[in-house]
């Protein structure tokens, strides 16, 4: 039995055997990831099932990770900042220090196959050094639709000679010469952090945490990056506390290309104070069962980004039933349908008064999270990712 | 009433809808409708059709997104109405389509001094659809055996045979119908088929109608 036959009873009538008809069309060719880090992360976390699944239809699939300096990380985070718009100083040393990197790599790597996709920022520049067959692909997952020209334009001049990019959101398209596609991301729903937890289970493990269920619980999952408004977050609590007695968990991991992680969490910290229903959890990039447990015993969980690629923590929290409040920004506006499958808010108080909202009707609640399941059921799953990707080699295949 | 087998089978063909983004955008209505009259049909194909691949819900008030874009982000329901009604069977193909939503915005627009635009909306992104065929190795002999592979089939396959055919390949009956009148020799049943309205419904909906339909002759059909 494959491990797509396990997805049968989970993805919509037919998605399965309609998925191995699509491979078909590609079986047999290689594909080969490539991006900067096995752990932490959305993009980390989607591949390790990306790449399962691909080689379980028969598509012969291989994930490679670039290694860089602390400098060079440095530099890739300076990068992601600013093509999400914020100011950043980049010397003509930095983006030595990157083309190095990438130079490197492109000697370490086996970077040969059908098709190849570059994920992100960091590995962009390996294009460079692509041989003469195989068709290149950069895919990638932050929001850059406004982003600091400077870096940007650096960034093109090695976009424009992939054969295609792919990006999370219509807004994340570029004046760019090559073809651009759009694929949301998704969620394995069999993966630690998605599976069904045994009750037992899941009160072992908030147990471990140290987190109690006497109250509502209110909860963001989000890395601690100043992008994910954390402190936002704990002043939407403090409005919602005058009038409902709640918890709030705030539970990041830090991603291992993330040097800034360290800094925002103390600001986090300084913000909480002394509150004892406020729980600050710092997890390894590895505790999925852990977020599992809490999105399964939250009551409302927030994602409450100022920025954000797409936001797959809240088509988690959706497929777990529960009702989502989200920034109106990124991806969440796509998993977020206004009052049928969350609601999308604007400011601290928005997202206070939509969870007074919903603590005190429950049935809307219990309609909006069913409603929520549905609808990642439908558009989110990593099946659907998986049917992108096929989908997209065979056309680009057609293209040669 | 006795069994029916075709001569030629059906062949279920599915299909995946790869987005592609066009590079084009629209901040008010002057430039929505500039760029409906210059955008390939494929991005007409999937603002007004493909919809139904990707949506159980309907994401907005109105079933075609340019109505949808304009009742919400321009916070423009009047344009919003207009548009939201038009159903793109009423229409020979997606160019004489594509003329009468110009013609709708063109003369909204004429009645108003001030070109209505998004404020705190999301300005409109033209996507195009790259559709990939994709057979499914189901054949029907038979409408039982019809009936039988149209309740498990991919819900694409609903999709390809009903809105793809008619709307992009000219085949104006539909393939279901076209089949089940040729082949099946059962014309009454094609044209409550090609009769249904497709729009304004589910993808799910629509196989669920197709398969009462079947059912409604099958009863009286002996068994195979």
């Amino acid at each position: 039995m494959s491990r797509l036959n396990d997805y049968r009873e989970l993805v919509p009538k037919g998605t399965i055997d309609f998925l191995n008809r699509l491979a078909e069309q590609v079986k047999g060719r290689k594909i080969l990831h490539i991006n900067s880090t096995k752990l932490g992360g959305g993009v980390a976390e989607m591949l390790w099932s990306d790449v399962l699944l691909l080689q379980d239809i028969g598509i012969d699939a291989e994930w490679q990770i670039i290694s860089g300096t602390e400098e060079f990380f440095n530099v890739t985070k300076s990068f992601h900042n600013a093509l999400q718009g914020h100011d950043q100083h980049l010397s003509q040393k930095m983006l030595e220090a990157y083309l190095e990197v990438n130079r490197e790599n492109a000697k370490r790597l086996s970077i040969d196959a059908h098709y190849v996709v570059i994920h992100d920022p960091q590995p962009a520049a390996l294009i460079e050094s692509r041989p003469a067959q195989g068709k290149w692909v950069w895919r990638c997952h932050i929001d850059i639709s406004r982003p600091q020209w400077k870096v940007w334009s650096f960034l093109k001049q090695f976009v424009v000679n992939y054969d295609a990019a792919v990006f999370s959101l219509p807004r994340f398209a570029q004046r760019l010469p090559i073809a651009q596609f759009l694929i949301y991301p998704s969620i394995d729903p069999l993966s630690d952090k998605n599976r069904d937890l045994s009750p037992q289970e899941q009160a072992q493990i908030l147990s471990r945490l140290n987190v109690p269920t006497d109250k509502p619980m209110l909860l963001q999952v989000s890395r601690f990056d100043r992008f994910k408004d954390p402190l936002g977050v704990i002043q939407t609590y403090r409005l919602v506390k005058k009038h409902h007695d709640v918890r709030l968990v705030l539970a990041g991991g830090e991603a291992t290309d993330d040097p800034e992680g360290k800094t925002v969490l103390s600001e986090v910290r300084e913000a909480a104070r002394d509150d004892p229903d406020i729980h600050i959890l710092l997890l390894p990039p590895d505790a999925n069962l852990e977020i599992n447990a809490l999105q399964r015993a939250a009551t409302i969980v927030l994602q409450k980004s100022l920025r954000e690629g797409f936001g797959l923590t809240v088509a988690e929290a959706m497929w777990k039933g529960k009702p989502v409040i989200g920034s109106s920004t990124g991806g969440i506006t796509v998993q977020l349908l206004y009052g049928v499958t969350g609601f999308t808010v604007n400011s601290v108080e928005g997202a206070a008064f939509r969870i007074h909202h919903l603590l005190d009707n429950p049935e809307v609640m219990t309609k909006i999270g069913e409603d929520g399941r549905e609808y990642v059921r439908q558009n989110f799953l990593i099946t659907r990712n998986l049917g992108d990707w096929l989908a997209l080699m065979s056309y680009l295949g057609r293209a040669t | 009433m006795r069994v029916k087998i075709a001569k030629y089978s059906f062949l279920f063909t599915g299909c995946w809808e790869l987005k592609e983004m066009v590079g084009r955008s629209a901040r008010d209505e002057q430039q929505l409708l500039e760029a409906i009259e210059e955008i390939p049909l494929d991005s007409l194909s999937y603002h007004t059709q493909s919809f139904f691949l990707r949506h159980k819900y309907i994401a907005g008030p109105y079933p075609n997104d340019f109505a949808t874009w304009a009742a919400i982000q321009v916070r423009d329901r009047v344009l919003g109405e207009k548009l939201g009604i038009l159903d793109p069977y009423d229409f020979e193909n997606l160019e004489a389509l594509r003329t009468e939503i110009v013609n709708i915005i063109d003369e909204h627009l004429s009645q108003l001094q001030i070109i209505p635009r998004v404020i705190y909306g999301e300005p409109f992104h033209f996507m195009q659809s790259r559709i990939i065929e994709v057979p499914t190795g189901l054949e029907a002999r038979t409408l039982r055996e019809f009936r039988k592979i149209l309740a498990t089939v991919d819900a694409s396959a609903v999709y390809y045979h009903n809105f793809e055919a008619i709307l992009r390949l000219g085949r104006r009956m539909g393939d279901f119908a076209l089949w089940i009148d040729e082949q099946l020799d059962l014309p009454e049943l094609a044209k409550k088929i090609s009769s249904l309205d497709f729009y304004m419904t589910s993808l799910e909906s629509i196989r669920q109608r197709i398969i009462k339909l079947c059912d409604e002759v099958l009863v009286k059909e002996a068994p195979e």
